[in-house]
């Protein structure tokens, strides 16, 4: 009977697990809604990626195969990268129709980036931070304070996410 | 502390004339932008009135914060140098935590990709950021 007490003490309850979860007002909900509901994807897209490459050169490490990255005019035009943006863009719209359950929305796509793709889980934040700058380029003055403390917290959920299930 | 090739050096100073006109409302906004997203910042202002983004207390200190990062670019060939008095300043008067000059670079870039969508490109986006990181390291000489 006492190691029964010891099991039942040891589950988290439905409402800690719950209390683990992001909580998300009305409000931010349809800031993120509404960003992603605007979006030019290949244009964002490829704009954050190929800002991601040059602002920290480094991150050319995961695309040696996409051709040519020689200076800043080339990865702007390179159309492998291009297309790989719009496709890590909308790769975020799985968040955005899950904002509930992020953490188990990547979690294959987590086990990928680590087994797979062996990415530094640091870039994702790198990737986040041109893509908030991108999208402050778009929404001009339109990017409040408060939307972009808003979209700031949704990347970072993202990336926490994506860093999730690397061992 | 040296900062970035002759190009760098010249990118920075080239964007810094098309900013120095607006440099004041740049400050406010970013620091704006840093206590809205990054309220733990905000510890360091409790003795201000109004912490909201634009008050007085905001705009009156984003003034003086871009008068030291115009103060740097004039020293951008020796920026641990030219910015010893300053790093004297937050190393024992003000104590903030370094990690929060991170913070603030990453507003002010957030700013001027607003303010200059078009200007702003990636290749003054590097350049700029190796200036604030190059700037935020100087003033952090000091402190130990």
């Amino acid at each position: 009977m006492k190691q029964l007490g010891l099991l039942v003490t040891m589950q988290p309850s439905v409402k800690e697990k719950n209390a683990a979860m992001v909580e998300w007002t009305e409000q931010e909900r349809s800031i993120i809604t509404n960003i992603f509901g605007n979006l030019d994807y290949e244009d964002v897209g490829s704009k954050a990626l190929s800002r991601c490459l040059i602002v920290y050169p480094w991150t050319q490490r995961y695309f040696a195969s996409f051709g040519n990255l020689y200076n800043a005019e080339a990865i702007k035009t390179n159309p492998n990268i291009a297309a790989h943006g719009t496709k890590v863009l909308h790769g975020l719209d799985r968040a955005v129709k899950n904002m509930d359950n992020i953490k188990a929305t990547y979690a294959e796509l987590s086990v990928l980036h680590s087994e797979k793709l062996h990415v530094d889980p640091d870039n994702f934040k790198l990737l986040a931070d041109c893509l908030t700058i991108v999208i402050a380029a778009k929404l001009g003055s339109a990017f409040s304070p408060e939307i972009q403390a808003t979209f700031q917290k949704f990347l970072a959920v993202v990336v926490s996410a994506l860093g999730r299930q690397y061992h | 502390m040296t900062f970035g090739s002759a190009k760098d050096k010249e990118v920075v100073k080239a964007f810094w004339t098309k900013l120095a006109p607006k440099a004041d409302d740049v400050g406010a906004d970013a620091l704006s932008r840093m206590l809205a997203v990054y309220p733990q910042t905000k510890t360091y202002f409790a003795h201000w009135k109004d912490l909201s983004p634009g008050s007085a207390p905001v705009k009156k200190h984003g003034k003086t914060v871009m008068g030291g990062v115009a103060d740097a670019v004039g020293k951008i060939d020796d920026l641990t140098a030219g910015l010893l008095d300053l790093s004297e300043l937050h190393a024992f008067t003000l104590r903030v935590d370094p990690a929060n000059f991170k913070i603030l670079s990453h507003n002010i870039l957030v700013v001027l990709a607003i303010v200059f969508p078009n200007e702003f490109t990636p290749e003054v986006h590097v350049a700029l950021d190796k200036f604030l990181g190059a700037l935020s390291r100087a003033l952090a000489e000091k402190y130990r």
